[in-house]
């Protein structure tokens, strides 16, 4: 397995949002490396015959029916908010297209 | 005369008596929380108003004859991993600081409506990512018997919070043994149940597959009368099981074990385990070959990589879970002063609001799950899952319960693992098999170590949705180990009390 | 030299694919019972699942699949026994758990198809586009962006979030890449648009109005040289808010690809936008720096296993293929495709079957609907149906079958029941329309009229037919319009020795 790089962390933590600096993101690579050692040994026996399970139970096809009950209030959806405006949760601004 | 050291059973039934009023038990165990809490720090938040309201108006709906639940009035301690509607919920962490929800949890809910008087929450690792409360953000819990070390974790705050008699219930969660191990360096009973008995509706979420929520008591019966108040369908959870709660109480009280089968998992003995511990665990089943039952020896092979694929799966859904924390709708935001964008608010609140284990578990999640690693890892972790299943599977085939001790060691100092993440993780070694496959699991105190005096648990294992079988087998041997020993184990404690 | 759009289709040719989002009508979102109504005040159709609460827990909803499975029944595609839901991890505000709760490699409806009908230089031309999946997901929340120049998102201060959109269930509709089309995939697209939007009226599982965003096209297309076989890198093109849109965004993004590989420009793989007012594009986020989506499966929710019965049930309940039901109709009633077309752009098809069920002759049904009573409607600025019922036009046409109204006094009836006077009958009634048919009263009034035109009657007996005219309109004015003018004549004539 490749070790892991400085530009591999950055890369991770961009995709979950978390600023490190350059001494944390070597940090992580560090323990990154050392806990992939120990858990790759998964795929020991993780053989192209066994199925996956994501699931402890075999249920399917739980549904509700479509009816509508009450919703929170504007209040109380907004009560946790860093901020607020306009019944609306105030947010900083969004670069880049959606 | 009912106090802090009564069982919940000896309490529910003096406020039955009217011998004692909710009120007044209440405050028994406020003033108990008041006067060990500073040492033990169990709890993040007390609501003593809140907690005397309710017991006020048990007392009052039991004066008018109407008909109450079996836990009525008896007062508990919930991880602050639970939705509480109004009161502060953390998770352990900073993100989620001064955080009040709009909405109770299923099981806050059912235990309103039971009239079970909730005393506050408890402290926990952040987001339930830990073996001993030491990744909480408001400082560890200590061990109610030796204040130098942890209670395990996560759910140490509850645990702590049941063995120093500041309540006599308590609510925890169990991902790879945050309920089980923590009442085995405690001292007192906890379970998992089998994955989807209890609803997960309102539980912040840490690995979905795997959390469960579950119950801690002090003795066996205590366990299995929460257990029944708490368990059972919600149509909130689309993962809960739509089947009646197994009969746990009955169960506890049933004494009897003869011709019961008793597997002994090979790969969970040996010198991975303290010496201390693996005696505990051997005169526990002499009691039970006395009281009738069988040992067989079975083997589950596949065990040994339960860990690494937990270690993998866990973080994977974690890393989801938590993307919700960005500071936009609840929670710490950190820089928006205003000349930053979306992005760098988030980015800079995780950063601040994280603590160091949960940013190292999202950044492994994110890493198992990304293009071209999901195969590998993820992947491979999901197929280990089958293999554990698959050995459990063969091991009921020979056996009606499995045994193992809880943890390789009896609770170890703060401070002692925290720098090792994975010696760290590897407590769990004994408890995680059980989550990967979603059946339940009890932990029950069957003695103290020889070496340092620490409590020692016995994990017990039943097939999914026969959790009545290991609260039948714990209760007999619960019972057999007070003969033996003539007290209960937690009387061995400190005392605690500020003098 | 710039190329324009005729230049550019004889050098390269365009590949499609097209990827289409529909808002479903349930009455409560994918995985919550909030309500999904159109334009409530903010923030007030949200809960702890929409607004994703640390805690929260998705529920599907039933009808939502049942729709689904509706539109790939229709779409001709199979319907998977086994599909399951994904996380689609990506952060972004208006998604509240910065992940979305999609299908990705188990949708539950795969392989259809669209037949398609154009009119090509050559005569009509169908093209079948393949499906290759339709999947459920849930929308997102709406942004305002505040501040700035423009109100856009660059140079915005601050963002504000409604999130009573989120959670509302989306189905997504994506083709496979559609060869072959050459000049016409403007056309092709905006037909298959069309189509599917009538496909999806007709089943009454949204209200596909694009305006309103319940009805989204994003355009893909790549470009490349006639004749090479290869294929062009693509670009995709959203905010195509109509019909006219698709076709208007993909003939611009033609002639920009043409262009700028004329000039030996590469074509970049990103997300563009269409701007209404000038029918160009302009890049957006740039698709070179895909998200890595994360994709696994969603650990919260159990797998969608739809069992052949309840296909089958449902695939009893599809109607009629509308484009099919237009050709059968047009057959039936046998009229010209200039005529069809009108009923079909004027939206009167299904209204003009149910009057002719209601017993209306054919004929006069298609013409009251589009003539007289399209008229009233565009005076008012209404939809003709909004004016008077299907059953009061059926009665009007009977009336004038029977010879009881006459087509000048049937205006008159309509007229009335428009503005509110009643039933036909009422209105007859109050108006006293109802056309004299009684022989003998007309002849009193033909020889009146005789008698006061003595001369014009001489020229009719000396075979001025013509002549006629004068005296019919002296008898209708007598009569105030209600005698049948055919009648008159046809009794004047005769009796002046011309019948």
């Amino acid at each position: 397995m490749a070790a892991i790089s400085r530009d591999d962390v950055a890369h991770l933590a961009k995709l979950a949002r978390i600023e490190m600096t350059p001494a944390e993101l070597d940090h992580m690579a560090t323990e990154l490396e050392q806990i992939l050692g120990a858990v790759k040994r998964v795929q020991e026996v993780a053989t192209s015959d066994i199925a996956p399970t994501s699931h402890p139970l075999s249920m399917s096809n739980v549904f509700r029916d479509d009816v509508v009950k009450p919703s929170l209030t504007n209040e109380e959806s907004l009560s946790g908010a860093p901020a607020k405006a306009e019944d609306r949760f105030k947010v900083p601004q969004i670069l880049g297209e959606e | 005369m009912t106090n802090i050291h009564s069982t919940a059973s000896e309490m529910a039934s003096a406020l039955t008596t009217k011998e004692i009023s909710s009120v007044e038990l209440t405050k028994q165990h406020l003033d108990r929380i008041a006067s060990v809490d500073g040492k033990i720090h169990a709890f993040l938040h007390i609501d003593s108003d809140g907690a005397l309201a309710q017991a006020d108006a048990i007392d009052k709906k039991r004066a008018s004859g109407e008909k109450l639940s079996p836990l009525a009035g008896v007062p508990i301690a919930v991880k602050d991993i639970l939705a509480q509607k109004g009161i502060p919920t953390t998770a352990g962490s900073k993100i989620l600081e001064g955080w009040r929800p709009p909405y109770d949890s299923t099981v806050v809910a059912k235990l309103k409506a039971a009239g079970v008087i909730i005393l506050g929450k408890t402290n926990m690792d952040e987001f339930a990512m830990g073996s001993s409360t030491e990744n909480s953000a408001y400082g560890t819990t200590q061990n109610p018997w030796d204040l130098t070390r942890t209670p395990g974790g996560s759910s140490g705050g509850s645990a702590a919070a049941v063995a120093a008699f500041e309540a006599p219930l308590a609510i925890g969660t169990d991902t790879g043994g945050s309920i089980r191990q923590p009442a085995a360096l405690t001292g007192i009973v906890g379970v998992k149940p089998t994955y989807g008995g209890v609803s997960r509706y309102g539980v912040i979420a840490y690995s979905s597959s795997l959390d469960q929520v579950g119950p801690f008591a002090r003795t066996v019966l205590d366990t299995a009368l929460l257990h029944e108040a708490i368990a059972g369908h919600d149509e909130r959870d689309s993962t809960s099981i739509n089947a009646p709660v197994p009969q746990v109480v009955a169960a506890a009280k049933r004494l009897d074990v003869k011709g019961m089968k008793i597997g002994v998992i090979k790969e969970l003995s040996g010198s991975g385990f303290q010496a201390g511990v693996s005696a505990r665990i051997a005169e526990s089943l002499e009691l039970l070959v006395a009281a009738g039952a069988e040992i067989v020896e079975v083997s589950c092979p596949n065990f040994e990589y339960a860990l690494a694929a937990y270690y993998l799966i866990a973080p994977s859904e974690a890393s989801s879970n938590l993307a919700r924390f960005d500071s936009m709708r609840y929670g710490l935001r950190v820089g928006d002063d205003g000349s930053k964008g979306a992005e760098e608010v988030m980015s800079a609140t995780r950063e601040a609001g994280f603590g160091k284990e949960v940013k190292r578990r999202i950044i492994l999640g994110t890493y198992a799950l990304s293009s071209g690693y999901y195969d590998a890892y993820y992947g491979s972790a999901q197929k280990v899952r089958t293999l554990v299943k698959q050995d459990f599977d063969n091991a009921f085939a020979k056996a009606d319960v499995l045994v193992s001790p809880v943890t390789p060691t009896t609770a170890f100092k703060i401070g002692e693992k925290s720098n090792d993440p994975v010696a760290m993780y590897l407590s769990d070694i004994a408890t995680i098999p059980v989550n990967m496959a979603g059946i339940g699991g009890m932990s029950l105190p069957v003695g103290l170590a020889d070496e340092d005096g620490l409590p020692v648990g016995l994990q017990i294992m039943a097939p999914v949705m026969q959790d009545d079988r290991f609260y039948r087998v714990g209760g007999t041997l619960e019972a057999a180990l007070l003969s033996k020993w003539g007290k209960p184990i937690l009387s061995n404690a400190p005392d605690l009390a500020v003098k | 030299m710039t190329l324009d759009y005729a230049a550019a289709t004889t050098k390269y040719e365009p590949t499609l694919g097209l990827e289409v989002h529909v808002e479903l009508n349930t009455n409560s979102k994918m995985f919550c019972s909030c309500a999904t109504e159109f334009g409530a005040e903010p923030n007030t159709q949200t809960c702890p699942v929409c607004l994703g609460l640390p805690g929260a827990l998705p529920v599907v909803n039933g009808k939502a699949i049942e729709s689904t499975i509706l539109i790939g029944l229709a779409l001709n595609c199979s319907i998977a026994p086994y599909s399951r839901f994904a996380r689609k991890n990506y952060f972004y505000p208006d998604m509240p758990k910065n992940f979305q709760t999609s299908q990705y490699d188990e949708p539950i409806c795969v392989d259809g198809y669209l037949d398609v009908e154009i009119e090509t230089d050559e005569g009509p031309k169908v093209f079948r586009v393949d499906i290759e999946r339709v999947h459920m997901e849930e929308d997102t929340g709406k942004s305002l962006h505040v501040g700035g120049s423009t109100g856009r998102i660059h140079g915005a201060e601050y963002s504000l979030l409604d999130y009573n959109r989120a959670g509302i269930p989306l189905v997504e509709i994506v083709t496979r890449i559609i060869p072959g089309t050459g000049k016409y995939a403007p056309q092709v697209a905006r037909a298959y648009v069309t189509q599917l939007r009538d496909i999806l009226r007709s089943l009454g599982v949204s209200d596909v109005k694009m305006e309103q965003g319940s009805l989204r096209c994003d355009a893909n297309v790549s470009l490349a040289p006639i004749g090479s076989g290869k294929l062009g890198t693509r670009s995709e093109t959203k905010n195509v808010n109509s019909l006219r849109s698709v076709e208007r965004a993909l003939t611009g993004e033609i002639e920009r690809q043409a262009n700028r590989l004329e000039a030996g420009m590469r074509i970049i793989q990103e997300t563009r936008h269409f701007l209404e007012e000038s029918g160009l594009t302009r890049p957006g986020r740039s698709k070179e720096q895909a998200e890595d989506y994360r994709y696994f499966p969603e650990p919260d929710l159990v797998p969608v296993t739809p069992d052949a019965k309840w296909i089958e049930e449902l695939r009893a309940k599809l109607p009629e293929n509308p484009a099919d039901r237009r050709k059968r109709l047009q057959k039936e009633w046998n009229v010209p495709d200039s005529e069809m077309n009108s009923l079909i752009n004027a939206e009167l098809v299904d209204v003009v079957e149910e009057t002719i069920k209601l017993g209306a002759e054919p004929t006069r049904a298609r013409t009251w609907w589009l003539g007289e009573i399209s008229r009233l409607a565009n005076e008012k600025e209404v939809a003709p149906t909004s004016l008077i019922t299907t059953a009061f036009v059926a009665e009007i046409i009977a009336l004038i079958s029977s010879g009881d109204l006459t087509d000048k006094l049937a205006r008159q009836v309509v007229e009335g029941v428009v503005n509110g006077e009643g039933s036909p009958k009422d209105v007859i009634e109050k108006r006293g329309l109802k056309v004299v048919s009684d022989d003998s009263a007309l002849m009193v009034a033909i020889e009146a009229a005789i008698a006061a035109q003595p001369d014009t009657a001489e020229r009719i007996r000396g075979g001025n037919i013509p002549a006629a005219g004068a005296l019919i309109g002296a008898v209708m004015k007598a009569t105030g319009g209600q005698a049948d003018a055919a009648k008159v004549r046809e009794l004047l004539l005769k009796h002046l020795g011309q019948g």
